[in-house]
């Protein structure tokens, strides 16, 4: 797009869609006078690759692979995402085993996903090192993964109705010592940048944003703990295990990148406490609920049980009552590190969804960068991408 | 036939210089990514020779043969002068500085007045670089780069001439055989400030992080340098570890006694007396250099504003009280 | 409240918009025609006890063949301060396929609009901006519509602008030779 009309001060700078900072194909167009920023356009699409059209084609065990790629640098809490939708949908009951199982796992999908998050900000904003301590300790938990499901990124583990297979006593020996230790690195990281002058300097008072604004602009997760609203899908609608072990919710004060930089640093003890509590709450039992979606589905219809559903209908119409019969949805979400994953899956009784909608986090953080950015600098623009923590495969599908 | 001679002698001399510099420069390359390598728990180059001692000689000759692009629609001649510019200036200031007692190619009364001027002229080959781009980034980073290394000139400037005060003289030897009359043989001491001073200049200076906005690979893509490729790329990056090593060697000259050793270390190790000079230079050179890589592995980066902030208001400041209270030390004593 | 009263109450308020609702799964969704939807997400919002202060979703389903209005929007909407969820519908026909934006009452609408607009073509009165945001600018056809294709057969002739411009490379190619 070429912003034909410039006027003699202002000078239009591209960022994107390839550039080192903006992780993933972001491109930013902006428009500047001196440093400050007058405007800011995001162009997103890059990477659409049709995940929802694609899965009205396939039925829904072969449309858990393709949620791996949503957010590929979390995977797990993708999967368990559309797991707790469908089990919704279909009434399955998953057992406690598998429960407890994807809470641990999607708690380590948001370990990982945040030690990505800091190495990519810190070596934005210029602290090199902090990069490869983190890149370390993810080291350790991809290998765990690969211990798991066989793939380090796009796992695809979770199942409609639990889980693919049983975790062993040296998986859980592994990840028990990694625990251990991790609170000792989180501390190593902050001593390289939590109370260094220049950090402090580059991030406090950057990208402000209220909290009725930032509710109003449908921010979720850290970026809009950092604003000081207690929202978390964990504790408002809970799924899988989170009930059942304890956990507080890190939230920041002032809306700027430093309170958002520390609910994510916060909230890396918060998930090593919880995936303790779940290695020693580890009930034994079965993996898989009796009623799961198997691999070969037949073409035939699915079997929901649409016993509670009520409704109520105001106009004259026949055909109505059939339509609701026939056409069931349901909305469930997840609490991805980045933000609120939901899954909308609108179901017409066949083995494949009618309409798959994923609503993704990182969309409406993109969306919300002109809001941060106008009016400050062209540096700052590059610590605001690190806070909003996007990933472009899931803003775009 | 004297003249003769002496021509002769300066220019053996320059070339042994040159060649010696020209190694530890290539080698500096090296040492920089060992040592942040380590910083961040990762060995570095470990391939090319053992421990990757031959990494700078493969470094210069793929540099060498690559193609040289020179894009379509830059000034060409500005494009091609730029990165001269910046060797010959970062060059010549090797002239005067003395390694040892003797051991200088151009022994002026003005030294360290030359120096500074000349490190000043390195700033005409970064914008002309920038300008001749005729790429955004690079303009920008041009800009930046240039804006900053002047403010920092000045506060360069002013911080050593607390050194020229104690010293009463601009020739560099003369500096350091000053420094031997007191019993802890460095200016370092009474001038802690201007030191402070001088290593956060010298920083900014030479664009290196935390003051390394104009050339950050995250926000400008290499800014001002970033159409160049090839031999004229190399040629700025020899200028930038050049004007990194005048620096140091600088810090070394005025603050830290060059080439000798402080009076009280020798009476008490009296074995140290015969180490030769040129170790003792080295030694404190080396340090410097250390102290750019270590705060390039830990430190991030300040943003522009804060930097010109530091520059101007908080640098300039201090170098100017410093200035005022060795004027009055030395007036009463 | 939970969503059934909240419903009933929406029920009773608007009954000559509301077409229907049901609940499932302890859910509430409720179908509306598309005249009014505004008003009555303003009310929802703005309402003490109801205050849907967090718009989580907008997006459309496509029918075709099973329905006369073709398209729904999809409105998915949450209270932070009283944690309940609502789903509210409002039925879009093909022949006039325009509805209000609701833009100015959750900033968070726009790119949601926006996505919508790409992949269905429904069109939003109002919005400050609407233009394609997925897709290429000048892409042609809705994508998640029931009638556009999941695969396609004509390969590179897709997109006209990727064409144009191996043809433009082409020919420039051969220029320069």
């Amino acid at each position: 797009m070429q912003n034909n009309d410039i006027k003699v001060k202002e000078l239009t700078v591209n960022m994107g869609p390839q550039h080192p900072a903006t992780h993933g194909v972001l491109r930013l167009v902006l428009e500047l006078e001196g440093e400050v920023i007058k405007k800011c356009i995001p162009h997103i699409g890059y990477l659409h690759r049709g995940i929802e059209k694609l899965s009205e084609d396939l039925t829904y065990v072969q449309s858990l692979p393709l949620t791996d790629r949503i957010d590929y640098l979390s995977s797990m809490v993708n999967n368990v995402g559309f797991c707790v939708a469908v089990e919704k949908l279909m009434g399955i009951e998953v057992p406690e085993r598998a429960k407890f199982i994807r809470t641990m796992m999607a708690e380590m999908a948001r370990i990982c996903s945040h030690l990505v998050w800091i190495a990519t900000h810190a070596l934005d904003i210029g602290a090199m090192t902090v990069f490869l301590y983190a890149m370390r300790d993810r080291e350790e938990l991809l290998e765990m993964f690969e211990m798991v499901s066989g793939a380090r990124l796009t796992v695809s583990y979770p199942r409609v109705g639990g889980v693919r297979c049983d975790i062993n006593n040296r998986f859980l020996d592994k990840l028990y010592n990694f625990i251990e230790k991790f609170p000792k690195k989180v501390e190593e990281y902050e001593t390289l940048i939590n109370r260094n002058r220049i950090w402090l300097k580059r991030t406090k008072g950057v990208g402000v944003i209220t909290a009725q604004e930032a509710i109003n602009w449908g921010l979720t997760g850290p970026t809009l703990r950092g604003s000081g609203v207690y929202y978390d899908v964990r504790k408002f609608f809970p799924y899988d295990a989170y009930e059942k072990v304890d956990f507080d919710v890190p939230v920041g004060k002032n809306g700027d990148v430093y309170d958002r930089y520390r609910c994510r640093m916060l909230e890396f003890r918060q998930s090593a406490r919880i995936i303790k509590q779940c290695i020693e709450k580890l009930p034994e039992g079965p993996i898989l609920a009796d009623n799961a979606l198997r691999i070969r589905m037949p073409e035939s219809p699915l079997k929901i049980d649409k016993k509670d559903i009520i409704f109520e209908i105001y106009i004259e119409d026949k055909q109505i009552q059939e339509f609701i019969q026939k056409f069931t949805e349901v909305y469930a979400s997840v609490e991805a590190p980045r933000g609120e994953l939901g899954f909308y899956i609108v179901c017409d009784d066949s083995s494949k969804p009618y309409r798959m909608r994923v609503r993704a986090p990182s969309f409406v953080h993109a969306g919300v960068l002109p809001k941060l950015c106008e009016g400050s600098l062209v540096a700052d623009v590059i610590a605001n991408i690190g806070s909003i923590d996007i990933v472009l495969g899931e803003c775009d599908r | 036939m004297d003249t003769l001679y002496i021509i002769a002698i300066t220019i053996i001399k320059t070339a042994v210089y040159f060649g010696i510099l020209m190694l530890h420069v290539a080698y500096a390359t090296y040492a920089e990514r060992k040592v942040i390598g380590h910083i961040q728990l990762r060995l570095g180059p470990m391939v090319v020779g053992p421990h990757g001692i031959l990494q700078p000689i493969a470094d210069v000759i793929k540099l060498l043969l690559k193609e040289d692009i020179v894009p379509a629609k830059v000034d060409k001649a500005i494009f091609k002068a730029a990165p001269i510019i910046s060797l010959t200036a970062a060059l010549s200031t090797f002239a005067v500085i003395p390694v040892d007692k003797n051991w200088i190619i151009a022994d002026i009364n003005v030294g360290l007045l030359y120096v500074i001027g000349i490190a000043g002229i390195g700033t005409y080959g970064i914008i002309f670089s920038g300008w001749a781009s005729n790429s955004k980034y690079a303009f920008l980073g041009g800009l930046r780069s240039a804006a900053q290394m002047v403010s920092y000139e000045v506060a360069l400037g002013l911080s050593l001439v607390g050194v020229i005060l104690m010293a009463e003289s601009f020739n560099l030897t003369e500096i350091v055989n000053k420094q031997t009359e007191y019993w802890y043989g460095m200016f370092l001491f009474p001038q802690i400030i201007a030191y402070f001073v001088f290593v956060v200049a010298m920083l900014a200076e030479t664009n290196r992080l935390p003051f390394d906005l104009p050339e950050a690979e995250t926000e400008l893509v290499a800014g001002y340098f970033v159409e160049y490729s090839g031999i004229r790329f190399s040629l700025f990056y020899l200028a930038e570890y050049l004007a990194m090593f005048c620096m140091s060697a600088l810090a070394t000259i005025c603050f830290w006694g060059g080439w000798t050793a402080p009076p009280i270390l020798i009476k008490t190790f009296p074995i140290l007396e015969f180490v030769p000079g040129f170790v003792w230079f080295l030694i404190k050179v080396y340090f410097h250099i250390f102290l750019f890589f270590w705060l390039r592995g830990t430190l991030p980066r300040y943003r522009y504003d804060q930097l010109m902030a530091i520059g101007w208001k908080v640098l300039i400041p201090l170098a100017l009280i410093n200035i005022v209270v060795t004027s009055i030390v030395k007036y009463y004593y | 409240m939970n969503p059934a009263e909240i419903v009933k109450k929406i029920s009773e308020k608007f009954s000559e918009e509301v077409l229907w609702f049901v609940c499932f799964r302890d859910e509430c969704s409720i179908v509306l025609k598309k005249e009014k939807v505004k008003e009555i997400l303003r009310y929802l919002k703005n309402t003490p006890g109801l205050e849907f202060d967090y718009l989580v979703d907008l997006t459309a389903v496509d029918y075709l063949g099973f329905r006369e209005p073709r398209f729904d929007v999809v409105y998915h909407l949450t209270s932070i301060k009283h944690r309940h969820r609502i789903r509210v519908k409002a039925q879009v026909p093909e022949k006039d396929c325009c509805i209000d934006s609701v833009t100015d009452l959750w900033a968070t609408a726009n790119w949601f609009e926006r996505e919508c607009f790409d992949m269905f073509g429904i069109h939003f009165n109002g919005h400050p901006d609407l233009r394609r945001i997925l897709m290429p600018e000048d892409w042609k056809g809705f994508p998640l519509r029931k009638d556009y294709p999941v695969r396609s057969d004509l390969g590179d002739g897709e997109w006209e602008t990727y064409k144009e411009l191996k043809e433009t490379a082409k020919a420039w190619k051969e220029n320069a030779e």
